[in-house]
Order: C-alpha cells, then sequence, then structure tokens
C-alpha cells in the first residue's frame, strides 16, 4: 500500500533530531509538526517572521497579528522570537536552518527540484521556497511518486522551470525514500519502499535512475 | 516645529503622490499591511503605480482594492495566488508582474535602504529569476547578483509609534514594513496607538523615527486569511 498523507509526514519526521531548527512547507509538509517525538526539542521556524511556532490558537487567541507563512492563525510559545523578513532569510540563506521539508512537482536524480511554477498556468510565486532550499542545510522533498495522469515525477532531467539546482538531499515518496548526493558523487539512492511496495514496482514507476540500496 | 503627525490617512498622503510612481507596501498577506494608507492611495486616483509588495492582498481588501480600480500597472512580489482580480487582469495583459525570491525581495528593499547598489545570493542560481543577470562564484560557489530597490513613497504598519516618528511592530505584523520603511525617499507610517514622544522605551524601537516622515494613528480592520483553530477537549 502506498503511504498516506499521515505515513508520509510521519516518515518525514524520522529526519527531525534533537535541537534541530525547522522549517516545514505548505501541504504534507506542515503535518510533520504532528509527529515530533516526544521528548524531542524541534523549534519550528516561519518564514514570514517567527521562531518558536506553536500549535493552532484556540478560537478566543486568535490574534491577526500572529499568522504562519501559510496565512493561518497560529500561536507563540515560551521560547518564541519575532523578527523581520530581512532576518528572517538571513537566517534562511545564511545557513543557519538546519532542516526544510517540503513538497515538489519535480526532482530529478542529482537534487533539482521544481515546485513553482507551471508554464501556461497562472503562476502564484516561489514565495521563499528558492530561498530555502538555497540556504537550509539539509532539504527534505515529500511528494507523491507519481502525476495524477501516472507519469513519474522522479526524472532524469526536470521539465519544469526550477527552484533550485543540486539542493535536495532527500526524497519521500509514497512508494519509497530516495537518497541524493547533491555533490553529485554518487548516484541516487533507494534506501526504503513503503508497506508492500516491491523493487520492480518504484523501478516501473521511476523515471530516474537509481540504484538499490535498501537495508 | 518639525510635525510628523497628520490627522487622516488621505492628509498624509497629501503631495507624495503621482502619476507611474513606485509604492512600497508592508504586509504579509494581510497581516501588518497599512489598510489605511492603502485606501487612502486608492482615492488619490493616482494610475500607474508599481508596487513592491510580498503579497496583493485579496479580492476587495488590501492591494486587491487599487487592483479593483486598475491603478497599479506592475507589482513586484514573491507570490499572489490569493487574487482571482489579480490573476484575470495578468493573464489579459492589463497587468506587469515581476517575481522575486521572498528573502531576494527583502533583501533588496534592506539594501534599498541602507545604500547598498547590489549583492550577491545563492538564491535562485540556475532558475528563471538569475536569467540575464551577472553570477559570479565566490569560495567555489555560485551567486547571483540582485539590486537595491528605493521607491518614491513607502507605505507601512506598525502596532505603536511616537510622534517623532519611532516604531514598534507586534508579532508576525512585522515582517517586510521595517525595511520597507527605510527604503522609500518618503515613508508614511500608519500605527494602532499613537504616543508622545518619550513614552517608548527607547531599546525597545523597531524602525528609528529617521525613517519615518509622516505618521498617522489609524483605525484597523486586521483581517484574517485563515481562520485555523484548535478545540478544547470537552470534559
Amino acid at each position: 500500500m502506498p503511504w498516506t498523507r499521515d505515513q508520509l509526514a510521519q516518515r518525514a519526521a524520522k529526519e527531525l533530531r534533537d535541537g534541530y531548527y525547522v522549517n516545514l512547507g505548505i501541504g504534507i509538509p506542515t503535518l510533520v509538526a504532528n509527529y515530533i517525538p516526544e521528548g524531542m526539542e524541534v523549534t519550528l521556524q516561519s518564514e514570514n517572521g517567527m521562531l518558536g511556532m506553536g500549535p493552532f490558537p484556540y478560537e478566543d487567541e486568535i490574534d491577526a497579528d500572529l499568522i504562519n507563512a501559510g496565512k493561518q492563525t497560529i500561536t507563540a510559545l515560551k521560547k518564541s522570537s519575532y523578527f523581520s523578513s530581512s532576518d528572517s532569510f538571513a537566517m534562511i540563506r545564511g545557513g543557519h536552518i538546519d532542516l526544510s521539508i517540503l513538497g515538489a512537482m519535480e526532482v530529478n536524480e542529482r537534487g533539482d527540484l521544481a515546485n513553482w511554477m507551471v508554464p501556461g498556468k497562472m503562476v502564484k510565486g516561489m514565495g521563499g521556497a528558492m530561498d530555502l532550499v538555497a540556504g537550509v542545510k539539509r532539504v527534505v522533498v515529500v511528494m507523491e511518486h507519481t502525476s495524477k495522469d501516472g507519469a513519474s515525477k522522479l526524472l532524469k532531467q526536470c521539465t519544469l522551470p526550477l527552484t533550485g539546482v543540486n539542493v535536495v538531499d532527500l526524497v519521500i515518496t509514497d512508494l519509497g525514500v530516495f537518497e541524493i548526493d547533491k555533490h553529485g558523487q554518487q548516484p541516487m539512492k533507494l534506501i526504503q519502499l513503503a508497506d508492500d511496495i516491491s523493487v520492480d514496482e518504484i523501478t516501473a514507476k521511476t523515471e530516474a535512475t537509481f540504484i538499490n540500496a535498501l537495508k | 516645529m518639525a510635525n510628523k503627525v497628520f490627522p487622516s490617512a488621505s492628509a498624509a498622503l497629501d503631495g507624495l503622490t503621482f502619476d507611474g510612481m513606485t509604492v512600497m507596501s508592508g504586509g504579509f498577506g494581510l497581516c501588518g499591511i497599512p489598510e489605511n494608507l492603502i485606501i487612502a492611495l486608492r482615492d488619490t486616483g493616482v494610475n500607474g503605480i508599481t508596487v513592491i509588495s510580498n503579497n496583493a492582498g485579496v479580492d476587495g481588501w488590501g492591494l486587491g482594492l487599487l487592483l479593483e480600480t486598475k491603478q497599479i500597472s506592475k507589482m513586484i512580489s514573491s507570490y499572489v495566488g490569493e487574487n482571482k482580480e489579480f490573476a484575470r487582469q495578468y493573464l489579459a495583459g492589463e497587468l506587469e508582474l515581476e517575481f522575486n525570491p521572498q528573502g531576494t525581495l527583502a533583501e533588496r528593499c534592506r539594501a534599498g535602504g541602507a545604500g547598498i547598489a547590489g549583492f550577491y545570493t545563492k538564491t535562485g542560481v540556475g532558475t528563471l529569476v538569475a536569467e540575464g543577470k551577472e553570477v559570479k562564484e565566490f569560495n567555489g560557489e555560485k551567486y547571483v547578483l540582485e539590486t537595491g530597490l528605493v521607491a518614491d513613497l513607502s507605505i507601512v504598519k506598525a502596532w505603536k509609534g511616537d510622534k517623532e516618528g519611532n516604531l514598534i511592530f507586534r508579532k508576525t505584523a512585522r515582517n517586510f514594513n521595517p525595511m520597507m520603511a527605510t527604503a522609500g525617499k518618503k515613508c508614511v507610517a500608519e500605527v494602532e496607538i499613537l504616543v508622545e514622544t518619550g513614552e517608548l522605551d527607547p531599546d525597545a524601537i523597531h524602525t528609528p523615527g529617521i525613517y519615518i516622515d509622516r505618521i498617522v494613528k489609524g483605525a484597523f480592520e486586521k483581517r484574517i486569511e485563515q481562520r485555523t483553530v484548535r478545540h478544547r477537549e470537552t470534559a
């Protein structure tokens, strides 16, 4: 069975480490916050200008001045701090954030990422995605393995305009997990399969070349 | 005596607007936007405005109001997904659009206000964003040259301000406001609370009054785009 959205978030949560500063993208990556292991301290950064993002507010705590990068109302924690957008991206670009988990439309076997633009369609913009993938120490992509029409999203070469070149370290899809050496020294490696997914099935559904490194 | 305090948003914009001008407008989504000054800018009837703002408001609020009246000819933004009228005008070729990565946009405003003409950043190297721009290698890594931005007018929103123009922002409503305040040839700030000079703790001031030419106390709706809540466990 391919992993569900929650299982994908659960798998992505295994990339968290105690003491990490983490930026979570919109969609499935946001769900990762629900699976931070007990006893582990992770500080969530929101690129609109906050460290230490708390849970959604109760109805009577809603504050229009306190939102996340998805424009959702949130709360603060004791350790929270607020800062400007330029300070926020200094943090991101300067390599101070340990981990970024975000979605993708396409990833190639050398870690190129496309997730902001489909030519011919109304483009909403890249927001902070280009800065995040360029600056954050480790970039993890969570996405469906194939598009709605069944085409592989893990490619030899991305076809869509890029968000970043050689930026992705790990790809978690609903069928399995791939490790990428973004410095190009090693080929892409299949390191884990979703439950009851075979190597044959994932190979058939993957355009990119990879080696089997299952443990 | 120099006076920075104006009685209304409209009065605060008097003499500062003209057709074809460039305006920086603070805020992230609808959070921390200068909602009174946007309405006042609309009411000036000024046309052909280039607006530098992270987002473009929503239909019927924020910068969406200036789109409805077709006063904006170009936007420089990082994300404009929340606005149908924006999409319509853009697809019809009525509106020019320049996308900047959010961090690059923030830094361009910071640089513009700080007298820095350009800077090299890793963001966007190898993408459409870097096309036509100089790429240079530092320590074996590629960086793209981006330029500082300045505007004819910046409109920003703060929580508290004093009559000197010193500003304090609140929570995530700070966002682009501090950098934009520095990068306007003129800057007008609107605040929720306007106090006498001397009432703010000088150590707590986020934006010193030197950047603020005019200040006005506003009334705020503070609309919320995504009202997300959790529910208390019931006993």
